[in-house]
């Protein structure tokens, strides 16, 4: 296991229709909660979400595969540009499924955050364990 | 975007086998010294030493004096706050997975 949440839904819609929803900008803004978004949509690209209430939210394209993948990178904080530290990485997958689409999503990199003076240790192990079996070491144990 | 507190430091100091099992090891079977640590592990005290350094940092574990020796102790408190807060992103991507689907099951505009 990863330091990474994994999520996943069915809809009832084709792959393309969901794929529009996913990356075309107006359709962000709404399933984001955000005032407004901006995406270039391509590996690379700036991706900016806008919220009255928190600020703005800057993540950058990282994949795009119409209609299977797309990926973005984004920073934890609002009006920090992403980059390693204080970035986590968001992937976005679709496939067929019956008539509609399984649609998941996985955000990982979580142990990656402000880790300034171990980053290249961590990528040696990226695969390892992750934290849960400590988490449920400690939930066992003080529970 | 969220408001709970940061929890790279807690996830970095858990990104590392020999922190995980020091703290799985304090966490199995309780308080215990560097020096006790360093017997049942296969690293040296002064690593154990650095690790608790490190987990002390996120806080992870508390040390504190036992007679003539120190020991140190699982904070659960860290741990607790770190999976609140991957369980309170995991409903904010359940949100909006609903609100995709929502939007792409409506009607096509005619």
């Amino acid at each position: 296991m990863e330091d990474s949440i994994v999520r996943e839904t069915v809809v009832a819609a084709p792959v393309q229709r969901v794929w529009e929803v996913l990356t075309q900008a107006d359709y962000v803004g709404r399933w984001f909660g955000a005032d407004k978004a901006e995406i270039d949509l391509r590996p690379g690209g700036s991706f900016v979400m806008t919220w009255a209430e928190h600020g703005v939210g800057l993540a950058r394209v990282e994949r795009v595969e119409e209609p299977k993948l797309f990926s973005f990178r984004w920073a934890l904080e609002p009006g920090v540009e992403p980059k390693p530290g204080e970035e986590t990485l968001v992937e976005f997958t679709l496939a067929e499924k019956g008539d509609g689409t399984l649609l998941k999503v996985v955000e990982s990199g979580f142990s990656t955050l402000d880790r300034p003076a171990e980053k290249q240790e961590w990528h040696r192990e990226r695969n390892v364990d992750g934290w849960r079996q400590v988490l449920e070491a400690v939930a066992t144990n003080f529970s | 975007m969220t408001t709970l507190a940061d929890p790279g430091p807690v996830f970095a100091a858990l990104a590392d086998p020999t922190r995980r099992s020091v703290l799985t090891r304090l966490a199995a079977d309780g308080a215990a010294s560097a020096t006790t640590l360093a017997r049942e592990l296969p690293v040296t005290r002064q690593a154990v030493v650095q690790h608790l350094a490190v987990l002390d940092a996120a806080g992870l574990t508390r040390a504190h004096r036992h007679g003539r020796e120190v020991r140190h102790e699982v904070r659960p408190e860290a741990l607790t706050g770190a999976a609140r807060w991957m369980t309170t992103i995991a409903r904010h991507w359940d949100d909006r997975l609903a609100a995709i689907a929502a939007l792409a099951e409506e009607p096509e505009p005619s």
